[in-house]
């Protein structure tokens, strides 16, 4: 066997991502194909995939995607969850035997909804309620991992090619109108069930190629606001960020591009005063949550998606269009293999988010 | 089927269809004409040591990567990392090019590096240029920047040319800035131009219209005699 050193690998994560602007529900077919054709970008230590829209039938409540590494893990969560929520239903995800996949933990979905009284006693909107409860959970239940807990839409994710847990999950039999995929090269950190991506908190969802070199920083910023940040990844740390920024200090995604991806001050520079105004102010504001290193991210978030590169575009990111579908990877490839003519194939400048959200016909 | 070796084989002209992310296509290749077709993926002819690739729609990221020798020509667009550390040979691009395109070129002797970029380049574009010429024609972009931030940082040795009357945003003060001559313009330019307009089929006068400006380390600033005497 060659050692370390002998033999190059030569990887690095791949993202991808379909957003029917329509509200068009399409199956995981095509995004399990388009994440397979950059199979080589990761090594097998991590494959995952979101799908918004997925759970009509329940969209008024919150689903929890749980991994538990024992029945003690599930059984104490049950208890948690049932003394805070009324779980509406509850059964193990379907998956697919395949020698691709192995060492799977228990996976579980529950559907949930706040007690009216106890919700009320905590003066919390039901999200805050929500979350604060899946973070304990994270936080505090020995093997278990809540790995998505939004509404109509879920987290599929394992240890293994992306493809391959497209396959263990049955992706195909989902259908939502968005759908990020991540295959994962892991550099710093052991590729774990819960640590693939996407990562998520209520339904905000990232997938993410790159390395955060300021995620020390990022985390005992995010640390002071309640997260707790247990996945052993950089990318966490980016989940909790846009969630505070956006629901808890109310700033736009794309205000939020601005802060972690904030422009240069010789950028913000050459700005009309207006502008330099605005960004002086978000770089001051939220200096703690300004992400350095290299990455290229797709945001999953209900009706919406955004795709971000590093102000230095230190990670690939292609975007394309066809008709009311946007599509977004790391390669053109990725895209070409599932439509062959978009009408409009681009590269996003490094720090400029692209925001797609459903039109306003769109019924969800 | 019929298997073959093509660097063996000697075939002359090969045509590689249906392309789809594939890596290193070419890569090291050198003589021979390649046809490309589809969406080649990272690396394309990459130690490219001489030969001829062309290349029908969009090259991905880090095509020509160190290449020696010979033509690298891209009908679409092509992505990050274009021509980087780049030592000999030409690299033509109709469409745009992504960011960093022609990071540490070289020239050494009778090996000069060219580099032309049809449409828009990110940013820093030659950034560390250390020799050869880029030049990058904006077609289809007049008026509007053709480049974007840092274009030229850190570059000690080389000249990058752009169709354009605007500064680049942002130029760093360790470079100067002078417009393009006729005279320099029909000696430099026009040569390699032609070359250009001929691989497409396009019209070098329309390419070499208007005002071209000529971004070059100030050699009056201490850090252009770090690297190497110029």
């Amino acid at each position: 066997m060659k050692k370390e050193g002998e033999v190059r690998i030569s990887s690095g994560c791949a993202i991808s991502g379909i957003f029917c602007r329509d509200g068009r529900r399409i199956t995981g077919e095509a995004i399990k194909k388009s994440i397979a054709v950059m199979h080589n970008r990761s090594n097998g230590l991590g494959g995952g995939f979101a799908a918004y829209g997925i759970y009509p039938q329940y969209k008024d409540y919150f689903a929890l995607h749980i991994f538990y590494e024992s029945q003690a893990a599930r059984e104490e969560t049950e208890r948690f969850l049932d003394k805070r929520f009324d779980i509406i239903n509850l059964s193990k995800i379907p998956v697919r035997q395949t020698p691709k996949i192995s060492d799977a933990p228990l996976i579980w979905r529950y559907f949930i909804t706040p007690l009216p009284h106890l919700l009320q006693d905590s003066q919390l909107d039901e999200d805050e309620y929500t979350s604060r409860a899946t973070i304990r959970i994270n936080d505090s239940i020995g093997g278990a991992y809540v790995v998505s807990c939004g509404k109509d839409m879920g987290v599929f994710k394992a240890v293994g090619y992306p493809e391959d847990v497209a396959d263990f999950y049955r992706i195909e039999e989902y259908e939502g109108y968005s759908w990020t995929a991540h295959g994962r090269y892991p550099t710093n950190t052991p590729g774990w069930w819960a640590g693939s991506h996407p990562f998520s908190l209520l339904d905000l969802t990232v997938v993410h190629n790159g390395e955060i070199s300021s995620y020390d920083a990022n985390r005992r910023a995010v640390e002071m606001y309640g997260y707790s940040c247990n996945l052993l990844t950089d990318t966490e740390v980016i989940t909790y960020i846009l969630d505070y920024l956006t629901r808890k200090q109310g700033l736009s995604l794309k205000e939020c591009s601005e802060v972690i991806a904030a422009p240069f001050w010789t950028t913000i520079s050459i700005k009309d005063e207006e502008e330099r105004k605005r960004l002086s102010y978000l770089r001051k504001m939220f200096s703690s949550f300004l992400i350095t290193g290299p990455f290229s991210i797709l945001v999953g978030f209900r009706g919406g998606m955004m795709a971000l590169n590093d102000r230095l575009k230190l990670r690939s990111l292609v975007a394309a269009e066809k008709g009311n579908t946007v599509y977004f990877s790391s390669e053109e490839a990725a895209i070409r293999v599932i439509e062959e003519e978009p009408d409009r194939i681009w590269a996003p400048r490094g720090g400029e988010a692209m925001i797609v959200t459903l039109d306003k016909e769109a019924e969800l | 089927m019929k298997e073959f070796d093509i660097r063996k084989d000697g075939h002359e002209e090969i045509m590689v269809t249906d392309c789809l992310g594939e890596r290193y296509i070419g890569c090291g290749m050198k003589d021979g004409v390649m046809h490309i077709k589809g969406t080649p993926g990272n690396a394309l002819a990459s130690y490219l040591d001489g030969g001829t690739v062309y290349v029908d729609g969009n090259a991905q990221d880090a095509a020509a990567d160190t290449m020696n020798a010979g033509l690298l020509a891209i009908k679409g667009s092509a992505g990050d990392a274009l021509a980087y550390g780049m030592r000999g040979g030409r690299v033509y691009v109709l469409g745009d090019a992504g960011y960093r395109a022609g990071v540490h070129m070289k020239a050494y002797e009778d090996k000069k590096s060219i580099l032309v970029i049809g449409g828009r380049a990110g940013s820093f574009l030659g950034e560390y240029l250390a020799g050869g010429i880029i030049i990058v024609l904006g077609l289809g972009c007049e008026g509007k920047s053709i480049t974007g931030y840092f274009c030229g940082n850190g570059m000690y040795a080389g000249t990058i040319y752009l169709r354009t009357d605007k500064v680049p945003l942002n130029l760093s003060d360790k470079l100067i800035r002078r417009n393009v001559s006729d005279e320099e313009k029909d000696r430099i330019l026009r040569p390699i131009i032609a070359d250009y307009a001929s691989v497409f089929s396009i019209s070098a006068e329309d390419c070499l219209k208007g005002s071209f400006i000529a971004i070059e380390a100030d050699r009056s600033k201490s850090y252009s005699q770090l690297y190497a005497a110029v």
